[in-house]
């Protein structure tokens, strides 16, 4: 199948790229950037060779939008969230990859989990899926997965997310590991002595709530300590999922004297504060939980100065039993695979990112980061497209989402901007326009 | 003479003008409970259900009582958390009462924001007892009341809150409640129980009783959970007395006529000495004579009944 995608305006930052240029798609790569490409078979839409041109004026052309961080929960909370329905909210959000975390049931820590996740994608044949395996055997924190195994099986990273990896050696011998193997380490930051029985940050608003806080320094002191690890071993560490203004400082600071560190922060974090809670609304429960202003500042900051190298959701599909409880009880994480790319375009609208600055927080330095294909729209490359229209206004409506959970605080937030198609491999496998194939 | 909202799930989002109503509302009703006969037929026919989902005689019985009093029919319904395990959610019970049609729902629960949800969820008023460490409005109420009764005003006094503020929700509605009325608030505790950032709650902070309660008017002493030994919030229950124990000398460096007040139960010696929780500036039993006056007025305002 050939694809033409003409009159669009082509936002690659990894060529440099952002002006009017066609895109020409052949066997699922990229065959061609030029301006005005002829259609390969005459001017007609699906003329006989079977081309499709796709008319792109007053859109934007992107490389695939990249999902570093997302639960699947598939195997074992397929009420939740499957594969399936998790990849189909994925394309919708415009995002043409996902990486899912490790704590399902069984734990991605062996090769047959990491098999099967791979096969269920494949069989949906939306999003690309790439499993992330834990670092440790059922994420007990004690005894390291089989890295060499589970890289052969395709998974792409490690992180036991969800936990942290308390003991320091387990987490030494990981990175060196992870290293060895060129595999990238993604680091649920807690320390779960400090951040224990908590539900919320601590701060004047949970005083004032009577909740449990979690202090900024539960995450704090372990970023610090997963800093000195990577320097000390000279190995590199992903920092996931980054809220607080002494995080961003930690990180600043490391990346300042060359320490391989990288970071991702999620739309929430740069989108609330934990002003929000005064309701007791279960669906703004999350871990991390919602900082102060200063630290929302600190972490749009480090988005724009690239102290924090992706925007990744934390998709934490929950069903409605999870969360209609009494908020002590109620499960943390919220869905974002169909709200993280209006939220980023949010911080492009109020100027803080450029819009290719908003392509490399959420296509190019996802794929660097993840060592896989894409963020890059080079000619030979895989034809992951996203489409976005920048002027759509839409509201958010959870009723309407692909994943099988709604626990979204975002209900009814006016949005502009959308993706509007997704191509994964030349294929279309979400759109909105209507002179789509 | 009625309330804005259906329910009364804090201080904190009551306005003045409504405590000040539910006061006079209250101290109109004492003389009931003086009478012999303690019973008038003001909510003959009206339902309310005592939901607890943690253990509390006294704030049950204080509501039981107000309710008999004043003709309704009270059932309590003791919900431990053991339910929760089996599976009943809060929202199901819920659906379960507001079905049988009561008139109040009274809730005390372990985990803050559960009397928010109930609310939002029946028709039905609903009287927060006490949720998790976030607020205990009736407490607050009925000390409010016992203050104004003894100062003739709450406007101008200064009052120390003492003891385990992180997690006291009688510590959180009375801040609220007599800052509204015009009280300047002083905590004190262990630096361990003290609430993050609480000075944003426009309270003075001290960590010494001795400076907490000079010049005061008001000492308000909280009960200590014992168990929080175990959890370092303070090294012994030896040393916490030392420090934190109100005694006579206390007492000296306080304004004159002070009012000691603690919401029960005591644990006498290591809150309140012996002699003060039973001496003349101790106002303890009129707080609890006050509370089922108090718990009296919200049952009769929240039915929207006339007098
Ligand atoms: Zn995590
Ligand atoms: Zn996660």
């Amino acid at each position: 199948m050939t694809l033409l995608l003409k009159n669009g305006r082509l936002v690659d930052p990894s060529q440099d790229i952002d002006g009017p240029l066609d895109i020409l798609i052949r066997n699922g790569k990229v065959a061609r950037i030029a301006r005005n490409i002829p259609s390969p078979a005459g001017k007609n839409r699906k003329a006989d060779s079977g081309a499709t041109v796709l008319d792109m004026k007053g859109l934007v052309v992107v490389p695939g939008l990249i999902d570093m961080h997302v639960h699947l929960r598939e195997p074992g909370f397929e009420y939740k969230e499957t594969i399936a329905t998790g990849c189909e909210a994925a394309v919708a959000g415009g995002f043409t990859a996902v990486a899912c975390m490790a704590n399902t049931d069984p734990v991605n820590d062996n090769r047959s989990v990491t098999e099967f996740i791979l096969r269920k994608a494949a069989a949906c044949g939306k999003a690309r899926v790439y499993p992330v395996a834990s670092i440790t055997r059922n994420l007990e924190g004690k005894i390291l997965s089989e890295f060499w195994d589970l890289k052969e099986a395709g998974a792409a990273a490690f992180s036991d997310d969800g936990r942290p990896v308390t003991n320091g050696t387990v987490m030494r011998r990981a990175l060196e590991y992870a290293h060895s193997l060129d595999m990238p380490v993604l680091s649920h930051s807690e320390d779960p002595t400090l951040s224990a029985g908590g539900v919320m940050n601590e701060s004047l608003v949970s005083t004032e709530l009577g909740l449990r806080g979690i202090p900024a320094a539960a995450e704090e002191t372990m970023i610090a300590r997963d800093i000195l690890l990577a320097e000390y071993t000279r190995a590199s560490v992903h920092i996931c999922h980054v809220t607080t203004a002494g995080s961003v400082r930690l990180i600043r600071e490391a990346k300042a004297r060359g320490v391989t560190v990288t970071a991702e922060t999620a739309p929430h974090y740069f989108t609330l504060t934990d002003e929000a809670l005064k309701d007791y609304d279960t669906n703004l429960k999350v871990n991390p939980p919602l900082r102060s202003t200063a630290d929302m500042e600190a972490v749009r900051e480090a988005l724009r100065d690239g102290t924090i190298d992706a925007v990744a959701s934390d998709h934490a599909p929950h069903a409605l039993t999870d969360k209609a409880v009494e908020f002590d009880l109620a499960a943390f994480g919220m869905v974002g695979l169909e709200t993280s790319l209006g939220l980023t375009l949010k911080l492009v609208h109020k100027g803080i990112l450029s819009l290719p600055e908003l392509v490399v927080r959420m296509s190019v330095r996802p794929a660097q980061i993840l060592r896989v294909p894409g963020g890059t729209l080079k000619p030979g490359s895989d034809a992951d497209i996203t489409v976005l229209d920048l002027n759509r206004f839409w509201t958010v409506d959870s009723g309407s989402f692909r994943s099988r959970s709604r626990n979204t605080p975002f209900q009814d937030m006016p949005m502009k901007g959308r993706a509007v198609m997704t191509i994964v491999g030349g294929q279309v496998v979400y759109r909105e326009l209507e002179n789509a194939p | 003479m009625i309330l804005q909202k259906k329910d009364i799930l804090g201080i904190k989002d009551l306005p003045v003008e409504e405590i000040a109503i539910i006061l006079d509302t209250a101290e109109s009703f004492v003389e009931v409970s003086s009478r012999e006969i303690k019973k008038v037929p003001t909510l003959r026919g009206k339902t309310i259900i005592n939901l607890f989902y943690e253990a509390s005689t006294r704030t049950r019985t204080s509501f039981e009582i107000a309710g008999k009093r004043l003709s309704a029919d009270t059932i309590n319904i003791s919900a431990s958390t053991s339910s929760v395990v089996k599976g009943e959610t809060l929202i199901d019970t819920a659906k379960n009462l507001e079905a049988m049609n009561p008139d109040v729902i009274v809730i005390r629960h372990s985990a803050s924001g559960a009397p928010h949800m109930l609310a939002r969820m029946v028709r039905q008023s609903v009287i927060n007892a006490g949720d998790g460490s976030n607020e205990h409005p009736t407490q607050a109420l009925l000390d409010l009341m016992t203050i104004r009764a003894k100062k003739g005003t709450i406007t101008g006094l200064k009052v120390a809150i003492v003891g385990d503020i992180a997690h006291s929700r009688v510590a959180r509605s009375n801040i609220y409640g007599l800052q509204k009325m015009g009280a300047q608030v002083t905590v004190a505790g262990p630096a361990t129980m003290m609430p993050r950032d609480i000075e944003g709650m426009g309270v003075e902070v001290r960590t010494s009783l001795e400076e907490a309660v000079s010049g005061v008017d008001v000492i308000m002493m909280l009960r200590i959970q014992l168990e929080r030994q175990q959890q370092n919030f303070f090294p012994s229950l030896r040393e916490y007395a030392q420090h934190y124990c109100l005694s006579r000398r206390h007492l000296d460096l306080a304004g004159p006529d002070v009012l000691v007040m603690h919401p029960g139960p005591i644990n006498r010696g290591v809150e309140i000495a012996p002699e003060i929780a039973d001496g003349p500036s101790s106002v303890i039993l009129e707080q609890v004579t006050n509370g089922v006056a108090v718990r009296m007025a919200l049952l009769y305002l929240l039915t929207g009944g006339k007098q």
